[in-house]
């Protein structure tokens, strides 16, 4: 690192002094002392656990880690369980649906608090609340207004439509849009601040000059506007993508993965593996292979954002 | 448009309004557009409150009332027996005691996970900035990238460690753990504020002679306000919310509130009470719902502040 600015204007040439082993653990000590918990959590937590997780998901451990080496064993097993693959599918069908739903959603509030309302706090307020709930909170919510019978579906119905049906919750293939309804409930207003953020950011000039050209005004958010928010819309996704990723307590909470295994997803697969199933090496694969999707995500945003010489974070 | 050439830049468009009018006209409140418009929003608002009013209102109704089967309904005879039998004797399998041990177990995870946290990113942020060191900034973007990996991947190796440290299934255990996951964004948070501070404030304290904790307790302590503030709400709903540290590290004795309603919705036995189910989620919603109504902006603030790391 060529940043090892030293304050105060001392010098830097560590390594060329005799007492260079000294200088280096005593220099800015306290400093060193200071950062003692953050080097930690990088080392043991962010690199220990995960290299230890990576490790012995090649092992057979079951109730113990204490397995041998078995290679790719876990992980053709993880491929071969139904359980498995259902989670996979749900966490692609909902993510994809909850990562276009929150910022199309999001995007759309934005714009309409943007348009200089009246009450626009009481109105942000309203949209914010939600994200302030825990999941769990927001999933059991959701379940009671879900409820066929005494629910949403139930009322309408004893209010005399009596063709009304809202059973996803219940239903193995709508239970995916019951999870979303409680998602983006939770997770919209979130993305409008993001929005409204990005919206307001962008100079007035721009929108004088799209007005002064004649472009409409729908025209300008979505081929001006929105390319301008880039930044924005890039912090948003990744923020979304990494929550979905780990979704884990809203499912608790709203279906606990069913009915059946329908509303499985990995996060949960993981923790049943590891906590409760006594299969642990099956739970580390399950869990690298979380890691490993992280990672496919990550890296390409990565590179698009700090690419070639590393930029302020 | 015809005139555009002239228009560049200019504010004042309007040249060929009558002579003395000044200031933009005076719109009337009730055109098409403004009634779409606030139609969309009170849409939308029904949407986020809805689950809101179902929740108050199942709450305070009787389970009579319930079966009917109307969830729009006001209650009747309002009463707060389900809040009662919530907070002191709804079940969780044999267990009885209502939603209250949860409460005190997340008040004492919550309280010291929270200062803990802070100060320690307080301290981090603050050396990453002043103070840098051979390497820093690599365990600091090493970190802030961890802080993306599912947490899922983490958890099995932390519980052998917390084991080796004979505090798994105690508070200190995820006292730890969220000291430890609220680093990256707390540690970003403080890091970026420092930097925004001017550095001949902390150049002429060095001039002066003092050293590494006195001027961060002198002088950049009395500066951040605003940022512990944001760190404040950020902990508090966020430690507040959590649901997986809770019920992995905590341990039975010590289920934060989360886990024990959680527990006592889905796993009850016999007939549910959606009324008692209801109170006990209105009281977990409680303590992040107050502190999202009284920092009003400063918890905007706070999710924007987590959300700038872009």
């Amino acid at each position: 690192m060529a940043d090892a600015a030293v304050p105060a204007g001392e010098a830097t040439g560590i390594s060329t002094r005799p007492s260079a082993l000294r200088k280096f653990f005593l220099h800015n000590l306290s400093a060193k002392v200071a950062a003692i918990p953050m080097v930690a959590t990088v080392l043991i937590v962010f690199i220990g656990c995960t290299i230890w997780t990576i490790y012995y998901s090649f092992t057979n451990s079951k109730l113990l880690p204490t397995g041998k080496f078995v290679g790719l064993d876990q992980y053709e097993r993880l491929f071969a369980t139904s359980r498995w693959n259902v989670s996979v599918w749900n966490l692609v069908g909902y993510g994809a649906m909850s990562l276009v739903f929150t910022l199309v959603v999001g995007f759309i509030l934005a714009i309409l608090i943007d348009q200089k309302i009246r009450f626009e706090s009481a109105f942000r307020t309203i949209m914010l609340y939600p994200f302030a709930l825990s999941f769990i909170v927001t999933g059991l919510v959701w379940q009671w207004i879900m409820n066929p019978t005494l629910g949403l579906q139930g009322t309408l119905r004893n209010l005399g439509w009596t063709g009304f049906t809202f059973d996803w919750i219940a239903n193995p293939r709508m239970v995916l849009f019951a999870l979303l309804i409680a998602g983006l409930w939770h997770g919209t207003g979130f993305c409008m601040v993001l929005m409204l953020a990005g919206l307001r950011s962008v100079d007035d000039e721009v929108w004088k000059a799209a007005r002064v050209d004649g472009i409409p005004t729908w025209r300008t958010y979505i081929s001006i506007v929105l390319p301008m928010m880039r930044g924005v819309l890039v912090t948003a996704v990744v923020i979304i993508g990494s929550g979905i990723v780990r979704l884990y307590d809203l499912v608790v909470a709203l279906t606990n993965g069913g009915p059946g295994i329908s509303s499985e997803v990995p996060a949960k697969y993981v923790f049943n593996y590891m906590f409760s199933g006594g299969n642990i090496g099956q739970g580390l694969a399950a869990a690298t292979m979380m890691l490993l999707t992280v990672l496919i995500i990550m890296i390409p945003w990565a590179y698009l954002e700090f690419g070639g010489k590393g930029k302020r974070i | 448009m015809s005139q555009t050439a002239t228009m560049a830049g200019s504010p004042s468009v309007a040249h060929d309004d009558v002579v003395e009018a000044r200031g933009p006209r005076p719109k009337p409140f009730f055109t098409p557009k403004k009634i779409m418009l606030y139609t969309a929003l009170v849409f939308f608002s029904l949407y986020y409150l809805f689950p809101l009013y179902v929740m108050l209102t199942t709450s305070l109704k009787t389970m009579p009332e319930i079966r009917f089967g109307n969830i729009f309904a006001l209650p009747q005879a309002p009463n707060f027996d389900a809040w009662v039998k919530a907070w002191t004797s709804a079940c969780t399998g044999l267990n009885c005691q209502g939603l209250s041990p949860g409460f005190w177990n997340s008040v004492k995870i919550t309280i010291p996970s929270t200062i803990v946290s802070i100060f320690i990113a307080a301290v981090n942020g603050y050396a990453l900035v002043n103070w840098r060191f051979k390497g820093s900034e690599v365990f600091f973007a090493i970190l802030i990238f961890g802080s993306f990996i599912p947490y899922q991947v983490m958890l099995y190796p932390l519980v052998m460690i917390t084991r080796e440290l004979k505090i798994f299934g105690t508070l200190q255990a995820v006292i730890l753990i969220h000291t430890v996951f609220g680093m990256p964004i707390l540690t970003l948070l403080f890091r970026n504020y420092f930097a925004s501070l001017p550095q001949e404030l902390f150049k002429a304290a060095r001039v002066d002679g003092a050293g590494f904790w006195r001027i961060f307790f002198e002088i950049m302590l009395p500066m951040s306000l605003p940022i512990f503030v944001v760190a404040l709400i950020l902990q508090i709903t966020g430690i507040w919310n959590d649901f997986l540290f809770g019920v992995v590290f905590a341990g039975t004795q010590n289920y934060p509130m989360t886990v024990q309603l959680n527990n006592i919705v889905n796993s009850a036995q016999g007939t549910p009470e959606y009324n008692v189910n209801m109170a006990a989620t209105v009281l977990t919603g409680l303590v992040p719902l107050t502190v999202y109504f009284v920092s009003g902006k400063w918890f905007v603030r706070g999710v924007a502040a987590g959300a700038v790391k872009g």
